[in-house]
């Protein structure tokens, strides 16, 4: 007997039990399925990562004013001694490593075109924001430290913005207003897409610091030289961590505070922040094979147990097929690949149910679809694989009747 | 395998006339088969010596207990004995592996069971087939070989029934077919008819005979004496031995009294 022979008869014997064998295989199902999931979430949610980790602007340092303690006393954030101009130009002369520094300002206020307006956050940054941040214009100009100095009302308005106020035309060159005060806009900003946190960073409008300090946030600016965040670019070169504790150090000098004292502000590498987040995921991929594991585990011993029923149930068939001259290895083989069959019938519907879920979950997570024909492969293998394990001892059982007592069952 | 073990029909002078001079297509010398049962030892067959020649038409007949299953499953090569021997076909059993002893139920031996034992949701001609699918090697025309013998069997209309759609007769006219496809030399039927009503028992005891005119040993295991009647041997065992084994003259469709040919073997 060959097997295909075997597989002929697998079938069959399958088929009279359709629901019977369907249901046994749900351990399998769910065991192929999480596997699929598992798979795809976690190249998917990491990839989702990069991308995000990217986009914040790849070997940089953010310096935030308050403590860098959420938890516990330190809730002012902000209320402390604020970031300077002097910061910035401290940061950028004073730290090795550095590449190119930005200060930012941010406030809210609607952008006017003609009778449309759009209200998006008005940020005014240095002229090095694109570059610290890899965040190029891709339609005409970027800020340049002219703009910056001499106070230009020139804008760059970032893919949503252009969306809302100029579909479907190009923006460079138009003329708005921001708080009544007339802009240019030279430039359009490229995409960065959602943040971490799901917003939407192309809902932005980026003017020059100066400019913004001086016509838009006017006098609600205690200090006029006060910026809310520093971005500083750090050559790929320098380590981020020490480049960190220089800024650290640098501005604690600057604002003289003694030793053991709290910091009035924080440095944080975003990107790290990202990548614990990752950590997160990574706990939940190991939950999922865990569930995978314990489900094709748990799905064997259900494979195990129908195929002992099924033995019992065709003892006369088994003594038959030994009386006609089945050989031990035949019946063996016969029971060996029903329960590898069960089992792979049980992959292919966990394989339809896993690829169909993580089709879905990338659709809502915003995520490429990520099921690979390798992925799939071993998922049925580890299907077939605990088919010949938990099959083997009820084909054994078979394979070892005595025809005799076989023949002569019920 | 040594030659003590194979008795030739000149050792036994008081059985020249029991049946042709050919060589014995079965033959048991000193067959012995002890069960232990619990702590004690059932002597199912005690030292049975008996020969039955190729073309013979034989019914083994005693109550139950009596050790004519034991012989019939050491004849169909699905037990081998604890003493003696037994040669089917030209081969010693007890010195067979278990593949060799499947091997050799494919070959040499048809089973034709009491209760049919085909398999449920099967076609007629797939059940037939079945042998094949063990034989080495394999035939490549094997649908073939299973239409003919349903042919055979005059089943020729209802290849494509499964056993729900047959009548017991028609059943056992497939297990018939089934257990003539391999061209075996040896019909095994154990008790045949034992699930037929009597007209029903008539025809397949008449496919048994023509079958047997064709030239097939046929040993047919069976408690009713009138089941017996058909065959041309009758060989009675009690207590795991032979008690009586006479030559008759077989019937085709009415009893005819019996001739003894031969006394109570010893």
């Amino acid at each position: 007997m060959n097997l295909w022979d075997s597989i002929l008869i697998a079938v069959g014997a399958l088929r009279v039990n359709l629901l019977r064998s369907v249901l046994t295989t749900l351990g399998i199902v769910i065991g192929v399925a999480s596997v699929i999931i598992l798979v795809a979430v976690g190249t998917g949610a990491s990839s989702e990562v990069d991308r995000q980790i990217k986009a914040l602007g790849t070997n940089m340092l953010v310096v935030f004013p308050g403590s860098s303690r959420v938890m516990g006393r330190s809730q002012g954030a902000g209320t402390d001694i604020p970031l300077s101009e002097g910061d910035v130009t401290a940061i950028r002369d004073k730290v090795q490593g550095v590449l190119a520094v930005s200060g930012q300002i941010q406030e809210t206020a609607p952008m006017v075109r003609g009778n449309a307006n759009w209200t998006t956050t008005i940020s005014g940054v240095h002229a090095e924001y694109g570059f610290v941040r890899d965040w190029p214009v891709d339609n005409g100009r970027d800020l340049e430290p002219n703009d910056v100095r001499t106070g230009a009302k020139v804008a760059l308005i970032g893919k949503s913005v252009a969306k809302e106020l100029f579909p479907g035309e190009s923006a460079v060159g138009a003329a708005v207003r921001i708080k009544n005060v007339p802009f240019e806009i030279v430039g359009e900003l490229s995409s960065k897409g959602q943040s971490a946190m799901g917003r939407d960073q192309d809902d932005i409008v980026l003017i020059p610091i100066s400019t913004a300090r001086a016509r838009i946030s006017g006098k609600s600016q205690i200090q006029n030289d006060r910026i809310g965040q520093i971005y500083v670019k750090i050559d790929t070169g320098t380590d981020l961590a020490v480049a960190q504790e220089d800024i650290e150090n640098l501005l604690r000098q600057r604002r003289k505070a003694t030793r053991g004292a709290e910091n009035t502000f924080s440095v944080r590498n975003l990107s790290e922040t990202m990548k614990a987040r990752t950590e997160v995921l990574s706990t939940m991929s190991y939950l999922l094979a865990a569930t995978s594991v314990i489900s094709l585990i748990v799905g064997g011993i259900g494979i195990m147990n129908i195929m002992l029923v099924s033995v019992t149930e065709r003892t006369r068939e088994i003594g038959l097929r030994m009386a006609v001259g089945g050989r031990r290895r035949d019946i063996m083989m016969q029971f060996l690949v029903e329960a590898v069959s069960l089992c792979l019938l049980g992959g292919l519907i966990g394989v339809v149910i896993g690829v169909s879920a993580s089709t879905i979950i990338a659709f809502v997570a915003d995520w490429p679809v990520l099921v690979s024909p390798g992925v799939l492969g071993g998922a049925l293998a580890a299907a077939a694989a605990t088919g010949i394990c938990f099959g083997l001892f009820p084909a054994r059982r078979a394979a070892h009747l005595n025809p005799i007592d076989a023949l002569r069952s019920e | 395998m040594t030659v003590i073990d194979r008795p030739s029909a000149g050792d036994r002078p008081a059985r020249a006339s029991a049946g042709p001079p050919a060589a014995a297509l079965i033959s048991a010398h000193d067959l012995s088969k002890v069960y232990r049962v619990g702590e004690q030892d059932l002597v199912a067959l005690d030292k049975v010596t008996l020969e039955i020649a190729a073309g013979d038409f034989v019914a083994i007949m005693g109550p139950s207990g009596s050790g004519k299953s034991t012989m019939m499953n050491l004849i169909g090569a699905l037990d081998v004995p604890t003493s003696g021997s037994l040669r089917l076909d030209g081969r010693d059993i007890g010195t067979l592996s278990a593949d060799d002893l499947a091997d050799l139920r494919n070959r040499s031996i048809g089973f034709v069971f009491q209760q049919f034992n085909l398999l449920p949701r099967t076609s007629a001609l797939r059940q037939v087939m079945l042998p094949l699918l063990y034989a080495h090697p394999r035939p490549e025309n094997g649908e073939e070989l299973a239409r003919r013998r349903l042919e055979q069997v005059g089943l020729s209309a209802r290849m494509d029934h499964t056993p729900r759609q047959l009548s017991g007769g028609q059943q056992q006219r497939v297990a018939i077919a089934r257990a003539l496809v391999n061209n075996p030399k040896i019909l095994l039927a154990d008790e045949p008819t034992g699930a037929l009503d009597s007209k029903t028992s008539e025809e397949i005891m008449q496919v048994f005979t023509d079958l047997n005119r064709e030239g097939i040993t046929v040993v047919l295991v069976t408690h009713e004496p009138e089941i017996a009647l058909w065959a041309g041997r009758r060989i009675t065992f009690r207590d795991g031995r032979v008690i009586d084994d006479v030559r008759q003259t077989p019937i085709t469709e009415a009893p005819i009294t019996e001739t003894p040919v031969a006394g109570p073997s010893p």
